[in-house]
This record gives structure tokens, sequence and C-alpha cells, in this order.
């Protein structure tokens, strides 16, 4: 019950206030909501856009908890997916070309998280031996990732097809195969799979153990003998490696090339839901549900009540603050991880070791 | 309204012998345990009113509440013969309540001014004008003279903690509280702490002095209070203490702390030398512990180790003795494997381990006790069933191909929460939720309970009340005579003389001796600590 109001309580606030904001601006907001709602969830071909789009947002919150449970504020989720996207659509189209699909498949995903995990190491390595602020290298990392993602779409991987820079693309029949008598890919399942095992190895691993041990105590973990700096890059590496996964699913599902300067924006306004979710994987299914459906919804109101697209990220963003604000008032001595006080320690963590 | 009516009602308003603060009935509860249960205290302007308790007994949660910084689930708060609610540090400041706590606030780097000035002025400007000022006239209050230029971390901790009674009586304390405050400071320390009190006391203000150390309460105590398990179970006035005489109040005391039932020794008796008692020798015995030529880099602030050569047999018990801060920490973590070492050896079972990392040591059997038990020694957020396996994860039978046997896990927990008395609600319970004295015992049975062959103790009895320092002791003593080598490392000189069979005293890094302890060792230990020779 409890829970309940702490995640339906900053969601439903922001809606209000997001109502309120709809009547200054001269809308009406039911029917602003009508229309998410019947779009991104009430309309056989809008859910199943909503579906779609939960598959990247999954991979990409199955990574924030792996890092954010090791306590560890991979900030540079975007930067990871969008390099990551880079690499997967420029090598994408060869790929399928030339092997079957299903290797073709593999070996982009494996690209995807390989490129996303590599684009870690530098701010891992600089946490696990001298203690910088990762959340300050994964941001900065986040601005070359991108701007190095476009330099390769607009250099050696730009289709010579066209004026607009973007990627050779891959065709329609070509993509990831879809769930028999839908428009769903598999990336889909393969996200539910993935966030389930990291809620088993959460839970019940001595690898997941470790892991919220070196979170919640460094020097606890230090003191029974984990290795710290190699944990530290090991669960660094694994969070991109799920925002690459995410990157190739997104890619080889929904699109097929990627152009220049496309950027989704998908991880910031998942931190909200991991931590609305508790870091608890499976809790966070219905959250990232609830926030497609939102997505793909506000997409369409948001274009029948004449008002630019990112609206719906001031709702976003209004979720956030009123979690902020319920987290303070509800939580006081709670330990249990928020996102409130989990900045707030990992911005108090000086650059000091451990 | 004759003057008569006027009188009565100044009278009940500002009582002449009222208290200046009250608590009634409060209560407040923590998952799995109530940790004041109904409690009713009243604090006196003019005296130092002594709140006594084991660790867990209900002190700090009692402080805390009157410091703002929790609520109460019900009962009331009275300043000054009036109800009012303390929902904030700040409100509880308003209300002239101050607080000292164990562990200092004030910045290391800062000067003494510096500190005073802290959060104080309005608006953005400093006033080390009207801050010197207060440091001088409460200085002389507390019969303290401060530098204010000198740099707050290099000053002894008591004239640290002086400066923060000093601070909390310029906000305008009127009733001053002050938690375990003689736990960090030197015997010395403490007497001028008591002295300052008292001064304090006769000047008005009323002293709250919360302390689980029998002795201070009857020195320094006008009026005691004993809380046990949440509850009062024992308050005397100035008459009562001054009618009733030293011994009998310790035995009343005593009697309120542990219960009616089999009170426990309080002094802790000397038993017979125990290097007079011997270990059981055997001749075919190897050294368990060989650290040869030992040095350790100090980091800053720290003296490091150099050139510590210590043998420790099985069966017996060396202890470490030395003043805080002598290179006690860096042998602990070096020998234990959490900090690498420059030079020498490291030798366990005749094995060198110089090499191997925590996990590498611990299978050759070794065992590291260490005195931070909240900060390292267990995870506050974890379950204590997986804090008593805390440095087995991933190793069978517990884990099975990485998966963890809860069943297992459990049952090994329930086994120890009963073997060593730990009091928690239960083995599912966070960690976090234990007393001090029950962390303790969550490490101890940890590192004792899985076949050890080399222990050292980190301060084994730092902060813990009479009754968990005897079971500790005890458990030290009992598995030296199962065959187990003991490191005791500990600033308590009597812990030190009461356990070991040999001592090694360390200074600045260095081993300045090793003696036997046999009758009189106790002076030349004494010497060593502070730096001298041995003959």
């Amino acid at each position: 019950m409890k829970g309940i109001v702490r995640v339906g309580g900053p969601i439903l606030l922001a809606l209000l206030a997001g109502g309120v904001l709809l009547v200054a601006l001269g809308r009406d907001p039911f029917s602003f909501y009508a229309d998410i709602l019947s779009r991104g969830l009430l309309d056989p071909s809008g859910v199943q856009d909503t579906l779609v789009r939960m598959a990247p947002l999954l991979l990409m919150a199955s990574g924030l908890i792996i890092a954010f449970r090791a306590n560890i504020w991979n900030i540079g989720g975007d930067g990871q997916f969008l390099l990551a996207a880079a690499a997967v659509a420029g090598l994408g189209p060869w790929l399928i070309g030339v092997l079957p699909n299903v290797l073709a498949f593999l070996i982009l995903g494996l690209i995807g998280a390989t490129v996303g995990a590599a684009w870690t190491l530098v701010p891992a390595y600089l946490k696990a031996n001298f203690g910088v602020n990762e959340i300050v290298t994964s941001l900065m990392f986040t601005f070359v990732g991108v701007n190095l993602g476009n330099l390769l779409i607009k250099g050696p991987f730009r289709s010579t097809k066209t004026l607009v820079p973007h990627t050779d693309v891959i065709p329609f029949r070509e993509l990831l195969p879809k769930i028999p008598g839908t428009r769903i890919h598999v990336g889909l399942l393969l996200a539910l799979l993935a966030i389930l095992i990291v809620h088993y190895t959460m839970t019940r691993t001595s690898f997941g153990l470790r892991l919220r041990i070196l979170g919640s105590s460094p020097r606890a973990a230090a003191h029974i003998g984990l290795h710290t700096a190699r944990l530290t890059m090991i669960s660094f590496a694994l969070s991109g490696a799920f925002m690459g996964l995410a990157a190739a699913v997104e890619i080889l599902g929904v699109w097929g090339y990627m152009r220049a300067d496309w950027n989704p924006g998908f991880g910031l306004p998942l931190f909200a839901l991991v931590f609305l979710a508790r870091l608890d994987a499976v809790g966070v299914i219905p959250l990232v549900g609830f926030y497609g459906v939102i997505s793909m919804g506000g997409h369409y109101a948001a274009r029948r009540a004449d008002l630019p697209d990112d609206f719906m990220l001031v709702i976003v963003g209004m979720i956030l603050l009123f979690m902020a604000l319920a987290e303070y008032f509800a939580s006081r001595g709670d330990e249990r991880p928020s996102l409130a006080g989990g900045l707030r320690a990992a911005l108090r963590r000086g650059s000091g070791r451990g | 309204m004759t003057p008569d009516a006027t009188r009565t009602v100044t009278r009940s308003l500002t009582p002449a012998v009222g208290s200046a603060l009250e608590v009634r009935g409060i209560t407040k509860a923590f998952p799995g345990v109530v940790a004041n249960d109904a409690v009713s205290i009243a604090f006196h302007r003019g005296e130092v009113h002594c709140v006594l308790g084991e660790n867990g007994a209900g002190k700090s949660t009692l402080l805390h509440i009157l410091a703002g910084m929790q609520r109460p689930d019900s009962g009331s708060i009275l300043v000054g013969g009036e109800r009012v609610s303390l929902d904030s540090p700040h409100a509880a400041i308003a209300l002239g309540i101050g607080a000292v706590y164990q562990h200092p606030w004030s910045i290391p780097a800062l000067t003494v001014l510096e500190n005073m000035m802290l959060g104080e002025g309005k608006g953005l400007r400093l006033d080390p004008k009207s801050a010197a000022e207060a440091l001088a006239r409460f200085g002389s209050m507390l019969g303290v003279e401060f530098d204010p230029g000198a740099e707050i971390g290099r000053l002894a901790l008591g004239r640290r903690q002086q400066m923060e009674i000093a601070k909390a009586l310029w906000s305008g304390s009127t009733v001053l509280m002050l938690d375990e405050p003689t736990a960090m400071l030197t015997p010395q320390g403490a007497e001028e702490l008591a002295r300052v009190l008292v001064r304090l006391a006769r000047r008005g203000l009323a002293i709250v002095f919360v302390t689980h150390k029998l002795h201070e309460a009857l020195e320094v105590g006008d009026r005691i209070t004993v809380l046990r398990r949440g509850r009062v179970t024992g308050a005397w006035g100035p008459d009562e203490i001054a009618a009733a005489g030293r011994e009998t109040m310790r035995r009343r005391i005593v009697e309120a702390m542990f219960g009616g039932g089999v009170a426990p020794e309080v002094q802790i008796g000397r038993s017979a030398h125990p290097g007079l008692r011997g270990r059981r020798a055997d001749a075919h015995d190897r050294p368990a512990l060989e650290l040869d030529r030992l040095c350790v880099e100090p980091r800053r602030g720290e003296v490091g180790v150099r050139d510590v050569t210590l043998t420790v047999w099985p069966g017996e018990i060396v202890g470490v003795a030395g003043v805080d801060g002598n290179g006690q920490r860096e042998l602990a973590e070096a020998v234990a494997g959490q900090r690498s070492v420059s030079s020498g050896e490291i030798r366990v079972g005749g094995i060198c381990v110089t090499g191997d990392d925590v996990s590498g040591r611990m299978r050759r059997g070794l065992r590291y006790v260490t005195d931070d038990r909240i900060g390292e020694g267990t995870v506050p957020s974890l379950s204590v069933a997986l804090n008593l396996i805390l440095k087995r994860i991933g190793e069978k039978p517990y884990w099975r191909h990485g998966r963890a046997d809860e069943k297992l896990i459990e049952e090994n927990a329930r086994e120890l929460v009963e073997r060593f008395d730990i009091r928690t609600p239960g083995v599912g319970a966070r960690c976090g939720t234990l007393s001090g004295g029950n962390l303790q015992k969550v490490v101890l049975a940890r590192e004792l309970s899985s076949g050890p062959a080399v222990v050292v103790y980190s301060k084994p009895t730092h902060g813990l009340d009479a009754r968990t320092t005897m079971t500790v002791r005890d458990r030290i003593t009992a598995l030296a005579e199962e065959g187990a080598a003991s490191l005791l490392i500990s600033s308590d000189l009597d812990e030190i003389l009461d356990l070991s069979h040999r001592i090694a005293v360390i200074f600045g890094g260095r081993l300045t001796g090793i003696v036997d302890n046999v009758p009189g060792a106790e002076r030349e230990v004494g010497d060593l600590m502070v730096g001298g020779s041995a003959r």
C-alpha cells in the first residue's frame, strides 16, 4: 500500500500539474490525457508501438540497475547508446548482406554491447583506481560519444545514396523477426529476458551480493576482501553493454538505419523510473510500460493539441521533481535506495578513494 | 487580582525548583525494537544528570529526540514547564537545548575561531569579533583558554570537545546534553571534562550526561537515571544519592542496569597474571603467526608500521599495548591483508602470506575482528544472516554455482545467533537496526565460528557495556585455550593485562618492547607506551 502511494503519488501529482499547465496553455487536459491513453494503451496498433518502445528502455533499465546497485552513477547511458547505435547502423547493412541473418544479428548485438561497454572503460578505470567521480567523467564521455557517433555517420558510415547524412538502410524485411501476427519484434522478448536475469543475479547470486555490498559500503567491501577495483570495472562495463545492446535492438528492430544527430534521449527519464522501482528489476517493468504509454501516446496527443513533442518531457521532469519531494517527506531514515538520497551521497563523495 | 494570586501564577509558569527540561511518557519504536518505552525524566537546572544504561538501552534515542533529530511516537516534552514540539534540531537549539556528540563535528582543517563561526551570523558576513569574544567568555566559564588561531585538527580531542561545548553555550543553551563524552578522551581529558561540567552546572545549567560507565555517573552525577531496554529502571535524586553512600548506590545501579537476577561483576576482576599461568606448550609447536621486519607506508596522518618483528604461538595471546594512533590500525590491516606492506614478511603457520589477499589469508585460518564494526565490519543494509557469512560469499556449501542457498544461510545464522546470544528481531532483520554490542557479537560470531587459527583483535570491547565486555573477553580466552593464536590490539591496558600471556608495546609504529605478563609488568608497559625503553 505504502509502495503504491510512493510510486503513484508523484505520477498523479505530475499529471495534475501537467493538467494545470495544459489549461494555462489553453488546451483541454482531459482530452489530452484521453488521447494519450487511447493511443498508447487502448488502440491495438498504438499498444504495439508502446511495447516496441519498451524493448530498448528495459535493456537500458537493466544496465542502470546493475550500475546503481554498485553505487556507480552511470550518467553516460545516452552516449554509450548512441555510439553503439552508430556502430550497429554503420556495419549492419553490410553484415546482413554477407552473413545469414541470425548470425549477423548475433554479431551486431555483440558489437553494440562491446562498444557500449568500451565507452565505460575510461570513467570506470578512473573511478576504480583514482576515485574520480564517475558522474562527471561519464557525462563528459557522453558528449564525446554523441559527437563521435555523428562523425562516423557523416564520415565512413555515410550512405552514398542520399543528401541527408545517414547510414545505409537495412531493408524492412531484413530487420529483427516479428512476433507472429504483430509488429512487435523479438527484441522485446530479449529485453524481458534480460531484466529477469538481472533480477535473479541481483537477488540470488554471489555476484549480485558482491555488487550490493560494494554499493552500500565500500569499506566493508575492502574489509571482506572484495576486489573493489575489478568489481567497479565489471559492473560499469556490464551497464554499458546493456546500453549498447539496447541500441542494437532499437536499430535492428525499428529503424534499420541511423541518421546524424538522432538522439531519442532514452537515458535520463529512465533514472526516475529505476529509482521509483527502488532498483528492483522486476518492479521496473510496469513503470517502463507506463512510460512507454505516455511517450508513445504523448507523441500523438501533443500533435493533436498542437504542442511540441517535448511537452511529455515536462511531465517526466515533474514526475522526477515530485518523486524527490515525496522521497524527502516519506522516507526519512529509510535506508532503501532512493534517487535523492543516492545522488546526494554520490555527489558528497569526495575525490578520495572509496 | 491579589498579589498572592499573581505569585502563584508566576510560580506555576516558571517554578523555582521545577525542571528545565522534562519528558513524559516518551515512546519510540523502531522495527523490531522499542527503543524508548514510556520514558519520563525531568532534568533540573544546576545539576549534572547522568543517564546510564548498557548499549542498546535507549540512551541515544532519547538524546536524539531531545536534540530534535527524531520524533517520538508518543509522549510529551516540556521546556520550562511548557509543552513544546522539537521537530528539528533548530527548534531544539532555539529552546536552549544544546548537544555535544561522541564524535566531534568540528572541521579539522579550520581554526578554533572559524569553527566557532560555522553556521553563525545573519546573512553572508562572518563576525569574527563576536565569535572571539564568545570564545573568551565561554572559555573562562569552562575554565579553559582557547587559542582562536589554532587549527582544530591539531588539538587534543578533549579540547576540541570543549570548543564544541563553548559553541553550544554561545547559541544560548540552558540544557547541555553530552552523548558518551568521555569515549574518545584520555583519562586526564575525562577528568577535566568532569570538572568543566560540574562548573557549568553550578552556574545554573542543566547538564545531561549520557554514559554507560558506572563510575563516571557515581563521580559526577547529582542525579542518576538508569535506562534498561528502553525503560527507566532506576532514578535517584541528590538526597537519595547522598544518603545511600557510594557502595549502596553502586549496587542499586548495577541492579537497575542488569536486572534483578544475577548481577554480573561490574568491576571485571583481575585474574591471576596470564603470563604466570603460561600457555600449554608443546615441543612440536610451530609459530602460528610470524611478523618479520614488517613495514607499512603511512598514509596522511598516520605513523605507519616500522620494522615490526613478532611471533605468536598457538594458544598464546599476545597483547599489543599503546596509545591510540601509534600504528595499531596499520598493523592490524596489514596482517589482515587489507593494506599492502612495503617490506617484510607475514607468515601464518609457517607459510608466507604476504602476497595473499584477504580471502587467501582467510583460507589459511587468519581472522580479523575489526574495531570499526559499523563502518567496515558489517553492512547495515543487509540482513543479519548475510552479515554473518559476509566473508564467505560464493563459497560452498552456502553458494553453489554462484547461487545462494538461502535455507542454509539462514540455518547458519540461527545457530550463530543462539550460540553468540545476538539480540535481533530475527535473522532477516537489517543489521543496521542492531545496537553496538550486538553488532560486535555479529562480527565475533562471523570471525570466530569457522575454525580460526590466528585471530587479530582490534579493540574488541571498545564501547561495549560491562556484560558484553565480559562475554567477549571470555570468548577470547576460551578460543586461545582451544589453541588459536591471538594478537590482541587494544588501547585498554587493563584488558591487555587481563588476557595476554605476553605484551608487546607499540610506539610510533615500532615495537618498543615485548614483556612477559608477570606481576609488575604494567609499570614496564606503561613506560614503554610513552616511548621509554625496555630494560
